[in-house]
């Protein structure tokens, strides 16, 4: 899939995620909005994995270790066929596995993540289980950067660069606000890519809504014997006029007029598994 | 009186069982030397992980190793990996379902005059209550021995908890273990002892005192923590008498679970023996069990006293 097509897909997506939280009255949307780019080029382009692969030992692996941003993740796995499209209308409803973090019951989820600061250590986990086993997976980790300020995320980092691992990708959805406003406010996280590069990774920045760029940047990497940290510069909420770059958008549902005039500006003018 | 360290037993049976798997890992955090995890490291390089000391790193690492279909045995001691990464255990092994064995060396306060900052005396509490998790208690090194054969088998999470110093044998050979069924050590009319860990040898000793006092005593080895041997507790009630004897905290322990089975299906007098809730008193283990009265003479002390309310 070439990148025009990529970036056209995420705009579905978006549609698909801001209708879908309006739905089910709940969601984080403004990370789900940051990341649906980089997502979308994982699953649409990088990553060798497709829902026949569930139990291939060789599949490469996908991490949403900040898992509240879940929504863009459920909408790619569905558009890809690893569940029914129509289960979207489950979101966060009772008895779903379809919740506000993911949960490794939903196909093509590996694992149950959300609770910040784990995601890390278990892709640490992963890659280094395909240096031992001799396996050619890769595995992709996405990270909030709210989610950079707990600690064990930077034992991870120890790890990943203590062990070489040149299979595994922290990458960083740097939309630059949290919960409670700037992450330079609530805790200082400059200079971000001097931090990774002081713990061994090689790191590279790039913008997270630039498909072709982050299709290059992956097809360009060489094992190094040192793991990747891509910080991806995106914007909160992108893709929804009403929210982008506001804190009040981390969990806010948009209205229906908010969800009309979104759609609009994405050009979709609906959904298809309502 | 023979003695062995649980935990050698433990990581000896383990290093045989890899050298036959080799999908079998060893991880730990800077405690080769505690957990007893040398050899295996020289022997066995390539299935051995060393995370240096951040255990909740090493628990999502085992995690990922887990989810790679690999059969990480994370080692190191209780009072760290049950607490410090007890989130990573509730969600990255429990809650996503993934085969990793915690072995949690140096439970309870066999890290003596160490202090609080190092016993675990809440571990069995804090697992109990995460689902999905099954929780262990060896008497003794054969015990452990027997316990291994069906860890390297089964596909569930488990919490493994050992004490450090040498222990008094409780099973002469091959001991019998079947998960979640406990073992009747010994039966006696007049009241049931129901332990875990190392407090099965003591209630034996306090069961031996209680001889010569005229009081028969039955011992019940409950060394599966979670999921519980409910029969067992409903058998031991028909003595009409029931004490409990951990070495935990009493709150959250063997005889908060017993007790509330005991509440729910026969209610019966009790009465459960463990660590106060209080700053506890520093010394080695044999010393804090001799001032809370947690071995033979202080149970069958204990008994009696109870026996003549």
């Amino acid at each position: 899939m070439d990148a025009a097509s990529i970036a056209m897909r995420a705009n579905f997506r978006r549609a698909d995620v801001i209708t879908m939280i309006n739905k089910a009255n709940a969601g984080h949307i403004g990370g789900s909005l940051s990341s649906l780019d980089i997502i979308s080029v994982l699953y649409d382009r990088v990553m060798n994995i497709d829902p026949k692969m569930l139990k291939d030992p060789n599949r490469d692996r996908f991490l949403l270790s900040k898992g509240h941003s879940v929504e863009g993740y459920l909408v790619v796995l569905a558009d890809k066929g690893f569940f029914p499209k129509e289960e979207l209308r489950e979101f966060s409803q009772a008895g779903s596995h379809l919740i506000g973090h993911p949960n490794n019951k939903v196909p093509g989820i590996e694992m149950c993540t959300g609770a910040l600061g784990h995601g890390l250590s278990i892709g640490v986990g992963m890659a280094l289980a395909a240096k031992r086993l001799n396996r050619t997976y890769r595995t992709f980790v996405l990270l909030g950067d709210g989610e950079l300020a707990e600690g064990s995320v930077w034992e991870a980092a120890m790890a990943g660069a203590n062990y070489r691992l040149d299979n595994l990708f922290a990458i960083i959805d740097r939309n630059g606000l949290q919960i409670s406003g700037d992450t330079e406010d609530v805790m200082a996280l400059e200079n971000l890519a001097e931090k990774w590069t002081a713990f061994g990774w090689n790191v590279t920045e790039v913008d997270g809504h630039d498909v072709q760029a982050m299709m290059d940047y992956f097809s360009s990497r060489k094992a190094e014997n040192k793991p990747h940290c891509l910080i991806c510069k995106t914007i909160k909420c992108k893709g929804l006029p009403a929210g982008e770059n506001k804190k009040e958008w981390h969990h806010k549902v948009p209205n229906e007029q908010q969800v009309k005039e979104a759609l609009e500006a994405l050009g979709v003018k609906e959904v298809d598994w309502l | 009186m023979k003695t062995e360290a649980v935990r050698m037993a433990f990581t000896a049976a383990l290093l045989e069982a890899a050298k036959n798997d080799e999908t079998i890992f060893a991880v730990t955090t800077d405690s080769r030397g505690s957990v007893t995890l040398g050899d295996f490291a020289k022997q066995l390089p390539q299935q051995f992980v060393e995370i240096g000391i951040a255990e909740q790193n090493a628990i999502g690492v085992s995690a990922g190793l887990a989810n790679a279909g690999l059969r990480p045995f994370v080692c190191g001691p209780a009072s760290f990996y049950s607490l410090r990464s007890a989130e990573q255990i509730k969600v990255d092994v429990a809650y996503s379902n993934m085969n990793v064995k915690i072995m949690a060396v140096s439970g309870g306060v066999s890290y003596g005059a160490l202090g609080t900052s190092h016993h675990a005396t809440q571990d069995i509490a804090l697992m109990r209550a995460i689902p999905g998790i099954e929780v262990y208690l060896p008497a003794d090194g054969a015990q452990m021995r027997a316990m291994l054969k069906y860890f390297v088998k089964s596909n569930k999470p488990a919490y493994v908890r050992m004490g450090r110093g040498a222990v008094p044998e409780v099973y002469k050979d091959e001991a019998p273990f079947v998960s979640g069924k406990a073992n009747c050590l010994r039966e006696g009319k007049d009241i049931a002892l129901i332990a875990c860990g190392e407090m099965v040898y003591h209630c034996l000793q306090a069961a031996e005192l209680l001889v010569e006092q005229g009081v028969e005593a039955s011992v019940i080895d409950m060394h599966t923590l979670s999921p519980i041997d409910k029969d067992a507790i409903i058998k031991a009630a028909k003595t009409g008498l029931v004490i409990t004897v951990e070495e935990h905290c009493i709150h959250g322990g063997l005889g908060s679970a017993v007790a509330s089975i005991l509440a729910e299906e026969c209610p019966t007098a009790m009465c459960i023996l463990g660590l106060p809730d209080e700053d506890i008193y520093n010394g080695a283990s044999a010393d804090v069990f001799e001032y809370y009265g947690l071995n033979g003479s202080g149970i069958a002390k204990k008994v009696l006293e109870v026996l003549k309310k």
